[in-house]
């Protein structure tokens, strides 16, 4: 019998809307993985069995009726715990949150539902989407299915790797600074940030509004597209959502996946495709770029001089963005709240409440924000770094006059040891230096795996101009031809 | 020399209305210092004259028609809420006492 787990959503959709299996069974053979696996991968916060089940029940019936049914009908997918869920808990990783129910469902949690696509549960994050590694949820790190000791990227590590898993065949993630791309590329897994702006942000739980990006993750290029489609477009509800409609994302993937890039420009970025990358990933990506180019492609090198000066401007404007956002956990609408002994006045309350509600990664970018954006600093942290945005959004423009499409490693590493960076916040930070430059100018990226270094995987990184995200999805789905998918060790 | 004091991260603590305890104090005020001296790299690049980029997607004045939708109700907006009392949330006082009086 076919393990119904180790399928694509494409094959997935396929057998529901055929009559070779149904919506509940998918979904019940992904609930079993889950509690075959997940005591020790630990990608779920949440599993809504029940909402999940019901869901198939329902796609079921719709087909039993005679309806037609869209192209992930009766699909499971994991949602990242950023996103509002109705009547489900949503933590964001946080004890700030913990038991909270939201009233309302996110604009994407709508589409999937709209879609057909059943939802399995919450995936685990770092706590309000602020890390790369999953260890700075309150609620216990993820684990990687390559490695169990080893880190399965971040903020979106249990997305990736209940994917990894084969707990689920698409999951949701959100994308500030790579917090998608860069735990598809630790766990052999596809991840892409849309356009800024192309993906609603309504009911995600905001950390830096002028950033954050809602995307689509999934174990191939194909399902990722079909993904992105599901979610994506304008939603009236955000007021930042372009007014215009996605591009044709699914049919550049398919085009991609035939093999031919004759006519496609590619640069390599100089800045990201030698030093600060270890021996193994710069291996890795080197093929990848030879096998880009005997599918056609034209591969030249582009240098792109600010994106050095990316890492520093985002861990200024990123962290003021937060310091003002979060000052709406104050223990006073919703989730914790700490010390109200009928003695102490409101702002006592609120401090004690966000003192033990927050965790440590979340107050350091707190107080961070604080201080860039205070007088007397503001004008050579956080100016400085909007005009180093410009800059770097320059460097970009500049490219695409020349390129379709960047590429580079999506990390600078594969997946480390789980504790081997939470001593030292920058070194962690450092998981982010070539998927940040992407975030800053708004432009879509995509991560694809393209092969391993000492047996774990590594991600080729496609970063197209903005409101071109076919283009990415076209050459990600042409590597993916050329050098297959990448399976782990079995669990 | 350090970017930033112990004393200076106190303040930012108050600032954010965080009630963090000596011993956080002492941690983040190395580890802060750390990553200032790192994101100060962004004052090396030459930018007089570049103006600053605030977002990437330059919408401006975007309304929706002035009509009514459904909300949330009073019971929804209060579902989350750690104390609420007649339809509104319920906060510790706000005054001190020998103000209030």
């Amino acid at each position: 019998m076919t393990d119904l787990t180790k399928l694509t959503a494409v094959e997935i959709a396929g057998l529901v809307a055929g009559g070779e299996t149904s919506a509940v069974e998918v979904t019940q053979a992904h609930l079993d993985r889950i509690a075959a696996v997940d005591d020790r991968v630990h990608a779920f916060l949440h599993v809504d069995t029940e909402g999940a089940l019901a869901a198939a029940r329902a796609v079921d019936e719709r087909r039993a009726a005679g309806e037609e049914l869209g192209p992930l009908a009766g699909v499971p997918v994991a949602v990242k715990d950023v996103l509002t869920t109705k009547g489900v808990p949503t933590t964001v990783g946080s004890k700030i949150l913990e038991g909270w129910r939201p009233p309302y469902d996110s604009t994407i949690v709508q589409r999937l539902r709209a879609a057909g696509t059943v939802m399995l549960g919450k995936t685990n994050m770092d706590e309000f989407a602020m890390g790369s590694s999953t260890e700075y949820s309150a609620y216990g790190p993820t684990r990687n299915p390559w490695d169990l000791d080893r880190i399965p990227g971040g903020s979106g590590g249990g997305s990736s790797a209940a994917l990894a898993a084969y707990e689920a065949p698409l999951a949701i993630g959100s994308d500030t600074g790579g917090s998608i791309r860069q735990p598809g590329a630790v766990t052999g897994t596809v991840g892409a940030k849309p356009t800024y702006g192309g993906t609603s942000r309504y009911g995600l739980v905001a950390f830096s509004s002028s950033l954050d990006t809602p995307g689509p993750c999934a174990r191939t290029v194909l399902d990722a597209a079909l993904l992105h489609a599901a979610i994506g477009g304008h939603d009236p509800r955000d007021s930042t959502s372009i007014p215009a409609p996605v591009p044709d994302v699914v049919a550049a993937a398919k085009l991609g996946a035939t093999g031919d890039l004759t006519g496609v420009r590619l640069g390599v970025v100089t800045e990201f495709s030698g030093e600060g990358a270890e021996p193994g990933v710069v291996a890795a990506f080197r093929e990848s770029v030879d096998a880009l180019a005997k599918l056609g492609a034209e591969i030249v090198e582009v240098s792109c001089p600010h994106f050095r000066y990316a890492l520093p401007a985002y861990y200024l404007i990123a962290p003021s963005e937060c310091s003002s956002n979060l000052a709406r956990f104050d223990g006073v609408r919703f989730g914790l709240r700490e010390g109200d002994d009928g003695n102490r006045s409101l702002e006592e309350v609120m401090s004690l409440t966000r003192d033990a509600g927050f965790g440590p990664e979340v107050k350091r970018r707190i107080m961070l924000g604080t201080y860039a954006l205070s007088s007397g600093y503001y004008d050579a942290y956080y100016g400085q770094a909007q005009k180093v945005r410009t800059l770097i959004t320059r460097d970009f423009t500049a490219a695409f006059e020349r390129v379709d499409a960047l590429i580079s490693p999506t990390t600078p590493f594969v997946a480390f040891p789980i504790g081997a960076r939470t001593s030292d916040p920058y070194q962690m930070y450092l998981a982010d230096l070539f998927t940040i430059p992407t975030n800053l100018y708004g432009g879509p990226g995509i991560s694809v795996p393209c092969g391993l270094s000492e047996g774990l995987p590594v991600g080729l990184q496609v970063m197209a101009p903005t409101m071109a995200d076919d283009r990415m999805y076209r050459v990600a789905a042409a590597l993916e031809s050329a050098v297959g998918t990448f399976t782990p060790p079995a669990l | 020399m350090a970017a930033i004091s112990r004393e200076e991260v106190a303040h930012l603590a108050r600032l954010s209305r965080l009630a963090v305890t000596e011993e956080e104090l002492d941690t983040f005020a190395g580890q802060l210092d750390t990553i200032l001296q790192a994101v100060a790299q962004v004052g090396e690049v030459a930018a007089a004259d570049i103006p600053p980029t605030s977002h990437s997607v330059p919408l401006t004045n975007v309304l929706r028609e002035d009509v009514v939708v459904p909300g949330l109700t009073p019971a929804e907006a209060l579902s989350g809420a750690p104390d609420a009392e007649e339809q509104r949330f319920r906060v510790p006082r706000i005054l001190d006492e020998d103000v209030a009086s």
